[in-house]
């Protein structure tokens, strides 16, 4: 008993933090306090005050509001990446643990490719390709996400094939196609939402990072990479520029992570 | 009064939160006895072994006094406690596929243990490992020090695991269910080691079984465990005969199988499923880059028949081919010679429809009553799965009422359909698979040691409902299994195979009373007997 309540604070706390920021992403997306695209330069670089709690930046922007903006962006470029990283790679995954031989080879050393690059370095080298922007960086997130979720999908599924249950069903003159989708994918839920929990975190990062470098979102898309780009040339002058989008980037992933963990660990307390 | 026991317990009880798992146990064990602790699964016996070790999980509670050689072990720090274990007590645990260290040669294991007790150079600790598995019996390259363990069979990780417990000469050894992953001629080989060991080197032994006769085969004193207490213990060539406690008249009811088939089989009775010449090559890691290695034959040209009605018995030792061939006839697996017939038409090579329609007459009960069932899925979906091979499956109500039949006919009720395979016993899941067997209707039903895993008493009870739906149903059985006792109890007629080959086959009665075969000698003088 008395073990176990650190880590569910630590869960507790992840999926409060993560909630938060979903809440602040769709909030985002109907309300933030000022329209984080319109200028006002008579505001420009302001502290932070009662009418703008984060302050103003070099363009008299609402902080506060292009925090929730940015927000939103990394929710969207997350997402979207892990969703392409599951609908490839978990098929990937099961195909290659179903039919082995060559075809287990062929997939698994494909990933091995992908994976043999570091994933920004990927990324950068795909947006340098396809073109800086939003979409191009979600694909190349999401490239990096398929070959993860192939092998987590793979080494779950190669161990329920080893189960009785699999040959019973196969007994039951079921194939290895519907046996994978009837009685692995649901097995395997728990263990993808964590790696999707993780890959999502990595997602965040990616994406602030590629738009730090400009191949992200671009103006006047607002990202918190680009805002930490932006705060960077103004750091001596206003520090909490940097300050804020860097906590928000920190804050999230902390968050992510924690639940994620806590997923893990409730999983394998669970029976 | 002279010296005190080697082991005493003394009024020990342990709790769990409100359960208690053990009440007011009272034991003594002295040096060079050899003392049985039996029970059914979940009557404490575990639990006493790790109270010995005073390895108990962190909830539990503990009240009571364990002493070894009068020195009190409760209450010893943990410091105290590690320097005591290993070296005055050792242990083995039943499964000798987790009990050892995958990546870790075996000489290191075993040599390990030294380490941590005395300080000796790491070159005495090698030569103490090494007289140690010579002891366990794994000499010469058998027991090379630099094998891994997924190199040595269940019984030589067994013999390693003794090694390591037994390296320091430990005053008292723990035996939990140390040969009850094992078949009948390894049990036999195992049980007269540590038999050996106590005598030799005035050990003291506590060996926890379920099986009676083991009990009768090597202990000098046994102790009946029933929910936590010991309800009696003696002398057991003494107590055997006169057990009082209804669980132990139970037990040996139980362990006593009559034959229980009442219904003699015809010979002109059709054939439901026969095999001719099967061949089954698995293949083997390449060794040469010019040459493939030659693949291993698993089943070398086996035959075998089935009548209508007919219940036939399949032993061998594990290894010996018997889940190789199983899967063949369950056209699982594909033979590299020979065929399968069911009901006179040809299985291992149908497909598409015929091979869903000629399933419908073969169904199978795997060994494992916890891996058989997908965890996520309720009793009723995972009985009802096999209607996937009808070309229409029943609707929703009749799919229910059907599912309620075969529940019923298995001897649980319509309202566990709605369960979940966690909440059921092993011998009810084991029920849940028959049912599932059931519900095509089939012909023949294969079981791959289906009741290997289950407890004595459990056991009993599905043997008794598989000869009673035999009967009733006229179903006919290919019964897989190590347990000689198990297939004598339910077989008309018996095949015994040996490294992929059929050695012996015939009625039941007259193999097991008239063995022919030097193999099949041996594996029944192998079981044990009360």
């Amino acid at each position: 008993m008395s073990d176990s309540a650190p880590r569910n604070l630590g869960f507790f706390v992840g999926a409060l933090i993560t909630l938060s920021f979903f809440g602040m992403a769709v909030a985002a997306q109907y309300w933030t306090p000022y329209d984080p695209a319109v200028l006002s330069i008579v505001e420009k670089l302001q502290r932070p005050s009662l009418h703008h709690w984060f302050g103003t930046d070099q363009l008299g922007r609402d902080v506060l509001s292009m925090v929730m903006a940015g927000a939103r962006n990394s929710v969207e470029v997350a997402s979207v990446s892990v969703i392409i990283g599951v609908l490839l790679g978990v098929p990937l995954g099961f195909t290659a643990a179903a039919r082995r031989g060559v075809i287990d080879e062929v997939i698994m050393r494909g990933n091995d490719v992908v994976f043999a690059f570091p994933a920004l370095l990927l990324a950068i080298l795909i947006t340098a390709v396809l073109g800086p922007g939003a979409i191009n960086a979600v694909v190349a997130i999401g490239i990096f996400n398929i070959p993860v979720f192939a092998r987590v999908t793979r080494g779950g599924a190669l161990q329920l094939w080893t189960r009785d249950y699999s040959l019973a069903a196969r007994a039951a003159g079921k194939g290895p196609l519907r046996i994978s989708v009837e009685h692995f994918l649901p097995n395997l839920v728990g263990l993808l939402v964590v790696q999707g929990t993780i890959q999502f975190s990595l997602g965040v990062i990616a994406e602030a990072a590629l738009s730090y470098v400009g191949l992200g979102a671009q103006p006047p898309d607002i990202s918190w990479g680009r805002m930490l780009n932006e705060a960077q040339t103004l750091t001596a002058l206003a520090p909490s520029l940097a300050l804020f989008p860097g906590f928000a980037v920190l804050l999230f992933v902390l968050g992510l992570n924690l639940l994620g963990d806590g997923l893990r660990r409730r999983r394998e307390r669970a029976p | 009064m002279s010296e005190p026991a080697l082991l005493e317990i003394d009024a020990l009880n342990v709790s769990i939160g409100a359960a208690e798992i053990l009440k007011n146990l009272s034991l003594e064990v002295g040096a060079g006895e050899i003392l049985g602790l039996v029970g059914a699964s979940g009557s404490g016996k575990s639990m006493t072994a790790l109270a010995i070790m005073q390895l108990l999980p962190p909830h539990a509670r503990l009240r009571g006094a364990v002493r070894l050689r009068g020195d009190p072990l409760t209450g010893k720090s943990e410091a105290a406690l590690r320097g005591i274990r290993g070296r005055d007590i050792g242990i083995v645990f039943q499964e000798p596929m987790t009990a050892l260290n995958p990546l870790m040669h075996i000489g290191d294991q075993v040599a390990e243990t030294v380490r941590l007790h005395r300080s000796v150079s790491a070159a005495e600790a090698r030569m103490l490992a090494r007289e140690a598995l010579d002891l366990a019996g794994l000499r010469g390259a058998q027991g090379a020090l630099e094998r891994l363990p997924f190199e040595l069979s269940g019984g030589q990780r067994q013999r390693v695991a003794i090694a390591m417990a037994v390296v320091l000469a430990p005053a008292l050894l723990v035996a939990d269910e140390p040969t009850t992953a094992l078949d009948v001629g390894t049990q036999a080989q195992v049980l007269r080691l540590l038999q050996d060991l106590a005598h030799r080197r005035n050990m003291g032994l506590i060996l926890i079984t379920h099986d009676l006769a083991v009990v009768a085969q090597v202990t000098d004193r046994f102790a009946l465990m029933h929910q936590g207490e010991i309800v009696e213990q003696g002398a057991t060539g003494q107590m055997l005969g006169q057990l009082r406690h209804p669980y132990g008249r139970a037990l040996l009811a139980a362990a006593d199988l009559k034959p229980k088939r009442s219904v003699p089989v015809r010979e002109s009775a059709p054939m439901v499923l026969q095999a001719q010449g099967i061949v089954r090559d698995y293949p083997r890691r390449r060794r040469s880059l010019w040459h493939a290695a030659a693949p291993l034959r698993a089943v070398d040209g086996v035959s075998l028949s089935i009548h209508a009605g007919e219940t036939v018995g399949l032993v061998g030792e594990s290894g010996s081919g018997k889940s190789s061939l199983l899967r063949v006839i369950l056209a699982l697996e594909t033979p590299q010679a020979g065929e399968v017939r069911v009901l006179g038409e040809m299985f291992s090579t149908a497909r598409g429809a015929a091979l869903r329609r000629l399933r419908r007459s073969i169904q199978v009960v795997f060994q494992d009553p916890y891996g058989s069932f997908d965890p996520e899925w309720s009793v009723e979906r995972l009985i009802a799965e096999p209607f996937y091979l009808l070309d229409a499956p029943p609707a929703a109500a009749e799919r229910r009422r059907k599912v309620a039949k075969v529940l019923e006919q298995v001897g649980l009720s319509a309202s566990d359909a709605r369960r979940y395979p966690h909440e059921f016993s092993g011998g009810q899941r084991q029920r849940i698979a028959i049912a599932r067997a059931l519900i095509t209707e089939p012909a023949v039903i294969a079981f791959d040691e289906a009741v290997s895993a289950l407890d004595v008493l459990v056991r009993a009870q599905i043997l008794e409902l598989l000869a009673e739906l035999a009967d009733r149903l006229k179903l006919a059985y290919l019964f897989v299994s190590h347990d000689l006792h198990v297939v004598r109890s339910i077989t008309d007629s018996v095949y015994v195979m040996q490294q992929g080959r059929i050695v012996e086959h015939g009625p039941t009665q007259t193999v097991f009373e008239g063995p022919r075969h030097a193999y099949t000698q041996a594996l029944i003088a192998a079981t044990p007997r009360l």
